[in-house]
């Protein structure tokens, strides 16, 4: 009898809902994207109008350049670091302070952004630095490493240890093990977590406003800005190109872990 | 020494980047939260005196002691503001982290019940919203509970009111949001334990006599308390300081204590006062992390 791992009624009706709650704002916002009516709720009929306007905002086209840029430099450096952690933490076993480096890597996981924030601040206020493009991007970096420390590290662990054993009982340096080897079997994943120490960094907004100096805001902070003083059909516009912008990226994630899937076992988590 | 041995040694050299990195950008940070939390309010660039002046040699370093204070704290404890917002922010945590296992339970369970195939496809449309921006899903729920929005458009078509209702500014609009935001991260967690476990188990207590409810009572929800464990922690602890959801959706009336350490940095530039305060948000967070970390300790010994 196969009475309860059966898919029952219950089953299909919170799976059902729980989507249908998950996306409806999102799809109600980008079909308000569209509307013509200057006011958010009443229907005017399809129009491109708030895009054009959002094109001709020079403040919001700066903003978005910043965000874009910053996402690009932090999550390339992310992706470099936190590799590199990864490997230490998969591949490490033992070795001073492990317990207090994975501590710090899963931290900045759970850890309210306004604490990460204000530290970072403070830090970066007693080394004088200025604070502006480099400062947020350090302060992506080190919240978005930890992603792809976590995302890498799942894959590793996955893979199976003895081609590395064999690749190296064949005569190759560790070093060269892993680079011929291990580096292409887990390329998925790296590509996987650079998306995503991206989106993380185009989407936040508490971190950037702490680290940022004045004259280099990132969208977000524009975004927040302009929602405080009420809903804008333009806001509307601009948030339907960031989801359009993620959609792409997640193709191209979820691309790449179908190729790490395909070339091994199940592929990392995100 | 076999070859997983020599790996180890280049793995752990792997280690020194990243490191260094978050002993600089993450551990140390924390030294000057800490200090400027001990130091003098003071109106000036920046906002708080220097209490530390490494080149000036020990005397200087005595100095620096002596001139430490635990004001801040005490102002913190004894403003009933601080206490109140401390207050409210663990009650909204408690509150939303419940209304979330709630939600969450049956639509990972739902999850784990799907075919093999479709499991993956229901995990990737969860994972989807996650890496859709924060604030812009935040935002969309403004389009649909502001005044003249379509929920209230939608409940008067249905005559089910007869005037719109506030939604807009309120604590359940701010549940609403919080709820919607951090779904994803009850929803892994359980699922990952429940697609676990041995559907033998539940049937073995079914053919037993135990009626549904007592099979998931006593069989189902016990062994997925590791996953319930993780869910709420990863729900709980972001949702104490949480700043954006309460600031965007809730009223102005009270605030939760992100908000107010962020109002205390940057309205009222007293860096001292919102150092302290982030330094007892992350003591109250880092109760339940060593709670957990203890009780799946001792999980593991059990086994």
């Amino acid at each position: 009898m196969r009475k309860f791992s059966r898919l029952s009624r219950f089953n299909i009706a919170s799976l059902a809902l729980g989507l249908a709650f998950l996306y409806l704002p999102i799809l109600i916002l980008v079909i308000y994207s569209f509307n013509a009516s200057r006011l958010v709720t009443v229907w005017g009929g399809w129009s491109l109008r708030w895009y054009h306007e959002f094109f001709g905002d020079r403040a919001m086209i700066e903003a978005s350049w910043m965000s874009l840029r910053v996402a690009v430099a932090s999550a390339t450096i992310a992706t470099l670091i936190g590799t590199l952690a990864a490997v230490a933490l998969a591949r490490g076993e033992r070795f001073r302070g492990r317990t207090l480096f994975s501590g710090m890597l899963y931290a900045p996981l759970v850890m309210p952004e306004v604490i990460t924030g204000l530290s970072l601040l403070l830090l970066f206020v007693a080394l004088n630095a200025e604070r502006g493009f480099w400062t947020v991007t350090i302060a992506h970096t080190t919240l978005t490493m930890c992603f792809v420390a976590v995302v890498v590290q799942s894959r590793l662990g996955s893979l199976d240890r003895s081609l590395e054993e064999a690749a190296m009982d064949l005569g190759c340096a560790p070093v060269r093990a892993f680079l011929s080897v291990t580096l292409p079997l887990i390329a998925p994943a790296i590509v996987a977590g650079w998306m995503l120490a991206f989106t993380l960094s185009l989407d936040d907004l508490v971190i950037a406003s702490f680290t940022t100096g004045p004259g280099s805001a990132t969208l977000p902070i524009r975004i927040y800005s302009e929602v405080r003083l009420g809903v804008k059909p333009e806001i509307n516009a601009i948030c339907t190109l960031v989801i359009a912008l993620i959609a792409i990226v997640i193709v191209i994630a979820s691309l790449a872990s179908k190729l790490s899937s395909s070339q091994g076992k199940s592929a990392a988590p995100l | 020494m076999s070859a997983r041995r020599i790996f180890a040694r280049p793995a752990r050299f792997a280690a020194i980047a990243p490191y260094v990195w978050m002993v600089l950008f993450f551990l140390v940070p924390f030294g000057f939260v800490l200090k400027i939390s001990l130091s003098q309010t003071a109106i000036a660039q920046p906002p708080y005196e220097p209490v530390f002046d490494l080149t000036a040699g020990w005397t200087a370093i005595r100095a620096a002691f002596a001139a430490l204070g635990i004001d801040n704290f005490k102002l913190i404890t004894s403003d009933d503001l601080y206490v109140f917002a401390y207050l409210r922010s663990l009650t909204v945590a408690v509150t939303a982290t419940a209304l979330l296992l709630l939600i969450g339970y049956p639509i990972a369970y739902g999850m784990a019940r799907l075919p093999k195939r479709w499991q993956a496809v229901a995990m990737v449309l969860v994972i989807v919203p996650f890496w859709t921006s924060f604030l812009i899903r935040i935002y969309a729920w403004i389009n649909i509970l502001q005044h003249d929005g379509l929920l209230n458009q939608f409940l008067l078509a249905l005559h089910l009111v007869s005037a719109p209702v506030v939604w807009l500014s309120t604590d359940t609009a701010m549940y609403i949001g919080i709820v919607y935001s951090y779904l994803p991260f009850m929803i892994l967690p359980l699922y990952a334990t429940l697609a676990k476990m041995e559907p033998a188990l539940e049937e073995a207590a079914g053919d037993l006599g135990a009626p549904p409810w007592q099979v998931f009572w006593l069989v189902t929800f016990p062994l997925s308390l590791p996953g319930v464990g993780a869910g709420v922690l990863l729900c709980f602890i972001p949702i104490v300081g949480e700043f954006v959801i309460p600031d965007l959706l809730a009223g102005s009336n009270s605030l939760m204590i992100g908000q107010t350490l962020w109002l205390e940095f940057f309205t009222n530039k007293d860096w001292p006062v919102a150092s302290s305060a982030a330094i007892v948000l992350l003591v109250v967070l880092l109760l339940p992390l060593l709670l957990y970390e203890r009780l799946q300790r001792r999980q593991l010994e059990e086994r």
